[in-house]
């Protein structure tokens, strides 16, 4: 990473397998499972009716199409290292999720992708250097999806002399926070996994505060530590802050932004925010410069 | 070895950095406690006379909704300040602060605290410019949780 706007340098590698004309041709998968994550968060597994399972990178998203209503840009919520059917989580918010939120196994959904830079952590394979410092990772809500894949890596990594994992989550209420196994899991494999809400509820021993209240108290060394970030953007905005003030290099720092993605290719602008399109040059970006700027700009 | 009082008031984020003879100005207006989990802190309605400043475990601050029964506001854990109303009039607290696990705090007598800061004008501006850096950063979380950034938007 460095420290200038660039943005994340990964994104060839979305178009790599295919051509940009085959990029708007939906390749048809099968729904093979669906879960209930929340009241209105659901993954959906797919597997393709015909063809190699699509590979991706963390943080990375897919156009999913619901047949007859429409398409909608979702993170792939799989770990690359997740052997079995790709998974998408997805919030209800709208006609095209509240559809694939309503799909039953052996649907029919249109994937095209995977498109977009990535959280830049290396897969299997790939760990030429072992990379010793710690690792932020702050999720907001449904933001925990995009990370998930990335998470893993990193879990996965320090268990094999890699840098210490920090993730911290928050959530309305104990009742949205999603992916409990996944989080058991990460800890009982090292990482330090702090939950908080912003509502209590009855039962509820945890943290309820904001999720920025959890990175003071916290072991991670300032000055040798990365930051992922990604939930609703204000909150994105504070917690780097937060992480910057700190000391952790802005530089460092790694943000999911959302636009209004459409074609995926940076064709159609849909998606621009400043210099960016974030489908094309995000949704991962650098904090550091340009977009730390752009997130306090308002419309007009 | 045995921390002394003085020395556990430097360790705690609100008189780290202070000049040396700070803690000790405050250290005899301290005592080392511990609270056994579901233990009160503070009890709303009751004079404001100690705080507590965590040293670990985790603290939850709440208020008894009839029909509901406790709600917790927050929680706070180690380099926390838990109590403000000892600062100002009435000196009366507005909120319970229970043990969620075993904590471990420094109670400081506000009274005495308040006289250490007036007889020492350096020292109680200091005191309070940092008592102030975490009530802001508390009303700034407060405010950004009033935002309800996770919940579902309303508007489509």
């Amino acid at each position: 990473m460095t420290g200038d706007a660039a943005p994340a340098t990964s994104v060839a590698l979305a178009m790599a397998p295919r051509g940009p004309r085959h990029a708007m041709t939906p390749v048809v998968h099968r729904v093979f499972a669906v879960r209930h994550e929340t009241i209105d968060v659901t993954t959906i597994s797919l597997e393709p009716v015909t063809g190699p399972r699509l590979t991706f990178r963390p943080g990375q998203f897919n156009m999913l199409s619901a047949f007859g209503v429409g398409e909608s840009a979702i993170s792939v919520s799989s770990a690359p290292r997740d052997a079995g059917p790709l998974r998408h989580t997805v919030r209800d918010v709208g006609p095209v999720t509240h559809a694939l939120c309503e799909s039953s196994v052996g649907d029919l959904i249109g994937v095209r992708g995977p498109f977009g830079s990535d959280w830049q952590v290396p897969g299997r394979g790939e760990r030429d250097v072992v990379d010793a410092s710690d690792t932020v990772v702050v999720a907001g809500g449904i933001g925990l999806a995009p990370l998930r894949g990335a998470v893993d890596e990193l879990v996965a990594r320090y268990g094999e002399g890699g840098g210490r994992v920090f993730v911290f989550v928050g959530a309305r209420e104990p009742s949205q926070v999603v992916f409990h196994r996944d989080l058991e899991l990460w800890k009982r494999s090292g990482a330090r996994v702090e939950v908080t809400v912003d509502r209590g509820s009855p039962g509820w021993s945890g943290h309820v505060g904001l999720v920025t209240s959890l990175l003071s108290s916290s072991e991670f060394d300032p000055s040798n530590a990365k930051a992922l970030i990604c939930g609703p953007e204000i909150m994105i905005r504070f917690t780097a802050r937060a992480l910057v003030d700190q000391g952790v290099a802005a530089g460092r720092i790694l943000v999911s932004l959302e636009r209004n993605m459409q074609c995926g290719l940076g064709w159609c602008g849909h998606c621009q925010l400043g210099p960016f399109l974030l489908c094309r040059d995000g949704p991962v970006v650098a904090y550091a410069g340009m977009v730390s700027v752009l997130l306090t700009e308002r419309e007009r | 070895m045995t921390r002394s009082i003085a020395q556990m008031l430097e360790a705690h984020p609100l008189f780290a950095d202070l000049p040396d003879d700070a803690a000790d100005l405050v250290a005899g207006c301290a005592r080392n406690v511990a609270f056994e989990a579901g233990a009160k802190l503070i009890v709303e309605g009751d004079a404001a006379d100690t705080f507590y400043l965590v040293r670990r475990g985790r603290v939850a601050i709440e208020v008894h909704v009839p029909g509901r029964g406790p709600v917790v506001l927050e929680t706070v854990g180690a380099g926390a300040i838990v109590g403000w109303s000892w600062l100002v009039p009435p000196y009366r607290w507005t909120f319970d602060a229970r043990a969620i696990e075993p904590v471990g705090a420094i109670a400081i007598d506000g009274a005495c605290l308040r006289a250490k800061a007036q007889a020492e004008p350096a020292f109680g501006f200091a005191l309070l410019t940092r008592i102030s850096v975490e009530l802001l950063a508390r009303l700034q979380a407060t405010r950004m949780r009033l935002l309800d950034l996770y919940g579902v938007r309303r508007d489509r």
